[in-house]
């Protein structure tokens, strides 16, 4: 991220001033809103979000709802709670995140330091499919991985997840690197390093905040990825359809603590890499001077 | 070259493209090669699974003939200009003003934020209840002393599209200010100090020089929004599940439910063509110039 | 043969040729200088020399070995770039023993190395910091000890001195000169800056458009410039170029030409053979320090000419008074001393050294050799 400090400021006056600060923190409210009823409703019993005020601090704090959503709540047939869908979860995102970060990073190396005739069409092909609308893929792929004996399996999960995601990773890297001056790569060249060794020595040692920005943006995609969960998860589902599968079903009575509760467990990891990433910049913010 | 290469030579021209030759097969395979296959299919008979019996254009006349179809299109053209229209002046006007050196920015920003980091399921729960009328925003009105207010946008066939709205521009108008912010700090202060010393006001300067300045911001929002416009499924699908009835059904959902669960596979693979077709009209251009731009 | 053969070489992208034959031979211990505007081809025919780009056509041989083909790293040169391309995330020490590493040198033997060129560049304190630490005139050295560690057969230069502030393009240009002086190396030097080729230079290729305009030692390029854009390219202020007509008077050939009044003054030429083009249009070179007043004239030359004319605006610089007059109709510069008394919008009498003059044919812009 380019050190960009300079405000567009205008000089205003003190009541134009007070409005914008109003306006601000009535925007922060809304945004926040949500967030706040999901927290102070998961941690109440069920009587007090259907006899009380939503908004209302709990009157008895209880953490039942979070071990029913993790451990006992029914999830279609099974009353599993959403433990095992949340390891599928990590299972599929840790090494589709890695696959596809890795792959980007090579491919947008070649692309900056390597390029050839076409390049621009292979990069051009490459970025469009990361816009198609997915819709278009459903039916060949849950026939591919039928036949490749994937379907419903994290592994067939992770293959969809890179096979889609390298057009990001490679966009990242391929902007990041082009602004990598070339002539230290053939610096390199002519102090005797190969293709395998400019990328390990030279680049990858510089990439640390683009590769921050490409896990970060694949695990986001990957982790809250719906559309292919409920399509081909079958017996692997992740966490955003077990979720959904806990706040749809229709039997029983509708526990919204234990939703509530859900939502958070599913919000978490990439709440979590969220926050990461802003103390991360700042530790770098510290010690890139220079 | 006339003269002999060494082997060095000759072997680091080909790594690079030995390198990259796996992403581009399998992007030329599980991408185009599936939208072929899509494609054709669109022209058969399919029914629960693939099957190859030509049948034209029979699956596009049915399609349109629809009135599922005929209320996905329109739900998506009320939702996509409501929800691009909202986001971008939303994103505009909070960026102008984070601008301002604001005292706190460092603490505003994470928070409008925040909602690009959730799934659009927890994103739908949260909103599913809270705008609830049983459990929700009616009932809190109601016991803060608001006896007359009603808001049952979620449960009437007429307006529950508008609540898809409320919580899209919610997730991603934060993302909008981001992108608007950027732009704007990226405007050479010198051109603002000359506007002022040639007596611009404050509205004329971000009327006359800073908006016109920010038009790639512009048109990367517009390309950003309109696309995830179009692919919404999760949280049509977590919010109202197409319901009241079929009232918010949209192209995605519609693809969905005609493939996988009314085993009309040619229907849903002559609306998933639609959506592509949509959709690459807006891309195409916008990546073409991109990529000459950069070049 | 030389040390480094430059036979022929031609460089085309696709059906655009962008090098047409060129053909030079380094001899070893020279310092050659490859000097041109942007667009010549100068770093084109650097990469060439480097491998960093391929050959389309001809042959580049190194110590009688020809290269085409052979992997930048194999062909025992160096190169020091614009930009210093110093390995941002390596000490310098790093920085400057990488080639070695690389090329499987053992690690006291690269040590030894490290030690004797930083000592030699006086960088010895610098070895364990970062790039990103050091100032331009810091980064230039470690970028040229890097290539000095190597102990190659041929230094590359890319414009190694274009983004240093000018104090410091000066005091590293001598430095680069002193360090050519002691170790005796071969040195290819791309540069835009005639002053540069000028100064460091053994011999220097002129080029524009793809070809060697000229390949000379300095004197040779800067007193019998080849054509118009050597004259004109090499020298600042740059060399007047006047139109004249070649007059026979007292059966010696004259330069007729135009002074700010209009009048025709004639000015011997020292070239006897411009008796061919009597009658007929030439160009006429005059550098700016052979136009001077009287006293300031050259005392060995012999044929030193009268010329008053009318001052169009003076130049103080310090050292020298630039003056501007109008000759044919065209702006020229003398270059006088800072002392001589000229007023602007009044006429001086000065004094044009006709021995430095050069004829140019105006159809070819090809120098007229005596």
């Amino acid at each position: 991220m380019a050190a960009v400090t300079q405000d567009t400021a205008v000089s205003t006056g003190r009541f134009t001033r007070a409005l914008i600060y109003l306006t601000l923190l009535l925007f922060a409210l809304f945004y926040l809103l949500p967030l706040y009823v999901m927290g102070v409703n998961s941690l109440k019993p069920l009587s007090e979000i259907t006899g009380g005020n939503m908004m209302a601090l709990p009157s008895q704090w209880t953490l039942d709802p979070w071990r029913s959503a993790w451990s006992t709540a029914q999830i279609g047939v099974e009353p599993t709670g959403l433990k095992p869908y949340f390891l599928n979860s990590i299972l599929m995102v840790v090494p589709a995140v890695a696959i596809s970060t890795i792959v980007g990073a090579l491919n947008g190396y070649v692309l900056t330091k390597w390029r050839f005739r076409g390049d621009t069409w292979v990069f051009g092909l490459m970025l469009f499919s990361c816009f198609i609308p997915f819709q278009i893929v459903l039916i060949p792929m849950a026939v591919v991985l039928g036949k490749l004996g994937l379907a419903g399996t994290v592994t067939g999960l992770i293959l969809v997840h890179v096979v889609y995601g390298i057009g990001f990773t490679t966009l990242y890297f391929r902007n990041y690197y082009a602004s990598f001056p070339t002539e230290l790569v053939r610096a390199a060249m002519i102090d005797g390093a190969g293709f395998f060794r400019i990328f390990w020595r030279i680049l990858l040692p510089v990439s640390g905040p683009i590769a921050v920005v490409s896990v970060i943006w694949q695990f986001t995609n990957i982790w809250n990825d719906f559309l292919f969960g409920v399509s081909f998860g079958g017996t692997s589902q992740p966490m955003t359809v077990a979720l959904n599968n806990l706040v749809q079903s229709s039997t029983g009575v509708k526990e919204y603590n234990v939703h509530f509760a859900g939502a958070i467990l599913a919000a978490l990891p990439t709440l979590f890499v969220y926050i990461g990433r802003y103390f991360v910049r700042g530790l770098m913010a510290g010690s890139v001077k220079g | 070259m006339a003269n002999e290469v060494d082997f060095r030579t000759r072997l680091q021209d080909w790594l690079p493209k030995l390198v990259l030759a796996p992403s581009f097969a399998v992007t030329l395979l599980f991408v185009y090669g599936f939208i072929l296959f899509t494609i054709v299919l669109s022209f058969t008979g399919s029914k629960m699974l693939p099957k190859f019996t030509w049948v034209g254009f029979e699956n596009y006349h049915k399609l349109f003939a629809l009135p599922a179809w005929h209320t996905a299109i329109v739900n998506i053209a009320i939702f996509a200009t409501l929800y691009i229209v909202i986001c971008t002046l939303i994103g505009l006007m909070l960026a102008i003003f984070l601008d301002q050196k604001i005292r706190g920015e460092g603490v505003l920003r994470p928070i409008y934020l925040y909602p690009m980091a959730l799934s659009f399921i927890v994103t739908g729960t949260a909103w599913k209840w809270f705008l609830d009328p049983g459990i929700g925003l009616e009932r809190i009105m109601h016991q803060w002393g608001w006896e007359s207010f009603s808001f049952t946008w979620i449960k009437d066939g007429e307006m529950a599209l508008y609540t898809i709205v409320i919580a899209a521009v919610w997730q991603t108008s934060g993302f909008v200010m981001a992108m608007f912010l950027a732009g704007l700090r990226g405007i050479d202060n010198e051109i603002l100090k000359a506007a002022q010393i040639d007596g611009a006001s404050n509205w004329q300067l971000y009327r006359r020089i800073v908006i016109p300045l920010l038009r790639p911001a512009f048109l990367s929002a517009f390309v950003i929004l309109s696309h995830l416009a179009i692919k919404s499924y999760d949280l049509v699908i977590a919010l109202t599940g197409g319901g009241p009835g079929r009232a918010t059904e949209m192209p995605a959902t519609f693809m969905y439910s005609y493939t996988f669960t009314r085993n009309q596979m040619g229907i849903g693979a002559s609306s998933a063509v639609i959506m592509l077709m949509t959709i690459a009209a807006i891309m195409v251009p916008y990546l073409y110039a991109e990529l000459k731009e950069k070049k | 043969m030389g040390f480094l053969d430059i036979r022929n070489v031609t460089k085309s992208y696709g059906p655009v040729e962008v090098l047409h034959r060129i053909d030079i031979a380094v001899e070893e211990g020279e310092f050659l200088v490859l000097v041109g505007p942007s667009g010549c081809g100068k770093s084109t025919l650097l990469n060439m020399i480097a491998g960093l780009e391929g050959i389309s056509g001809g042959e580049i041989a190194i110590k009688g070995r020809v290269v085409n083909g052979v992997h930048p790293s194999k062909r025992n040169i160096a190169m020091v770039f614009q930009s210093y391309a110093l390995y941002p995330n390596m000490t310098v020490g790093q920085n400057m023993t990488f080639g070695l590493e690389m090329h499987g040198v053992p690690k006291p033997d690269r040590d030894r190395a490290l030690a004797d060129v930083a000592k030699l560049l006086q960088i010895e304190t610098l070895l364990d910091r970062k790039p990103g630490q050091l100032s331009g005139g810091q980064r230039q050295r470690v970028a040229m000890g890097r290539a000095l560690v190597r102990n190659p057969d041929v230094f590359l230069f890319d414009e190694p001195l274009s983004n240093l502030d000018a104090k410091l393009r000066v005091d590293m240009r001598t430095e680069i000169k002193k360090l050519h002086q002691k170790l005796k190396t071969t040195i290819v030097y791309v540069t835009h800056d005639q002053i540069e080729a000028l100064t460091l230079s053994t011999r220097i290729a002129v080029m524009n458009k793809g070809h060697v305009q000229q390949l000379g030692t300095p004197k040779e390029i800067y007193d019998t410039p080849a054509n118009l854009f050597v004259a004109t390219f090499m020298g600042s202020p740059a060399m007047n170029i006047v139109p004249a007509t070649v007059e026979m008077q007292n059966g010696q050939p004259h330069a007729a030409i135009a002074d700010a009044d209009g009048s025709i003054r004639h000015l011997r030429f020292s070239q006897a053979n411009l008796a061919e083009w009597a009658g007929k249009s030439i160009h006429l070179g005059i550098r700016p320090e052979a136009i001077t007043d009287p006293e300031g004239a050259d005392r060995k030359s012999g044929n030193i000419q009268p010329f008053t004319n009318r001052v169009t605006v003076t130049e103080p610089a310090g050292s020298d008074t630039f003056v501007t007059m109008t000759l044919s109709g065209k702006d020229a510069i003398a270059r006088m001393r800072a002392d001589a008394a000229v007023v602007p919008g009044q006429h001086f009498d000065f004094a044009i050294n006709m021995e430095k003059a050069v004829a140019f044919d105006p159809a070819t812009e090809e120098r007229i050799t005596p």
